[in-house]
């Protein structure tokens, strides 16, 4: 397990990169940089699939980061209400760890029973779904509703791009 | 290279060339990656991602008119809807029978490679319009 321990520090490295240089161009490099780095990860934790989802959407991503928006001045307020920012960013962080800390309770032990679940579709993925990819099979059969929700949300960001960038009426 | 890419017809001879060799490849794979999903590891949606990488490469290499000309606009809307309606119907009647593993990626991949392009075609414009009007 020492690869997945490299791979994750460069990750983190890479992320402090991004965060931290001046230039903006070197700070998609840096993103860029960490998506292959959760690429490599995918593979060393033997998920193929995750692996080239993750590769191609890094790809995808980096190029319209690049072409699209790069050379737009992003803003950045400096100065301001950096007080009430403050407050309303730890407040929520607290909020949301103390939730997560309710919820996370009542989950099982890390590391017991991580296959009581999916041993019942590792063994029916076959028989049931008649597709050998257990994943494939998970994604279209068992899970379907929940590739039919994905379908239904990127339907509905591509009407809501479309019709925000579109040419017409952008004149008034 | 970006700069070159912003005043004239797309990028140099090398690029273009390099670019009509591999396109028909790069399609294939797609459409590869999309129809292997129950066997190998892919899907319909990588395999989507995947052609939307190619229609990118084309614009990024011959510009926005030869992109827009290949797959039209209202082509691509036509497309993405019909590929929705299908994608519904076959989720919701529970048609998981002799061809659903085929239909299932194919109208997942028409769904996200024109849509993904779609949506790189919607920012670029958007982007340059901005840059015109300064």
């Amino acid at each position: 397990m020492i690869e997945i321990h490299l791979i994750l520090f460069f990750m983190i490295v890479a992320a402090i990169i991004a965060v931290e240089v001046k230039d903006l161009l070197s700070s998609v490099i840096a993103v860029g940089a960490v998506g292959i780095g959760l690429c490599m990860a995918f593979l060393v934790l033997k998920a193929p699939d995750l692996a080239i989802m993750q590769l191609v959407v890094e790809i995808l991503s980096l190029i319209i980061l690049i072409r699209a928006t790069i050379r737009k001045d992003l803003p950045f307020s400096k100065s301001g209400r950096w007080f009430f920012n403050t407050l309303a960013t730890v407040s929520f962080i607290a909020v949301f760890l103390t939730i997560a800390h309710m919820a996370l309770k009542d989950l099982p032990e890390f590391g017991s029973g991580q296959m009581r679940v999916s041993k019942a579709y590792i063994d029916s993925a076959v028989a049931k779904a008649g597709s050998e990819d257990v994943v494939a099979s998970i994604i279209v059969n068992f899970r379907a509703y929940d590739t039919l929700g994905e379908a239904a949300i990127l339907f509905t960001a591509l009407i809501g791009i479309l019709a925000i960038a579109r040419k017409i009426g952008k004149n008034g | 290279m970006i700069e070159t890419v912003k005043d004239g017809k797309g990028m140099t001879l090398i690029v273009k060339t390099v670019t009509r060799l591999t396109i028909g490849f790069i399609l294939l794979y797609g459409i590869y990656i999309a129809l292997n999903g129950n066997i190998s590891p892919g899907g319909g949606f990588a395999g989507g991602v995947i052609i939307a990488l190619s229609l990118v490469h084309v614009m990024l290499a011959f510009g926005k008119e030869v992109a827009l000309k290949r797959l039209h606009s209202y082509a691509m809307r036509f497309a993405i809807s019909i590929a929705s309606l299908v994608f519904l119907y076959v989720m919701m009647s529970r048609w998981h029978g002799t061809y659903s593993h085929i239909v299932i990626p194919l109208a997942e991949m028409v769904i996200v490679s024109a849509g993904l392009f779609a949506i790189f075609v919607a920012l670029v414009l958007l982007s340059k319009s901005d840059r015109d009007s300064e």
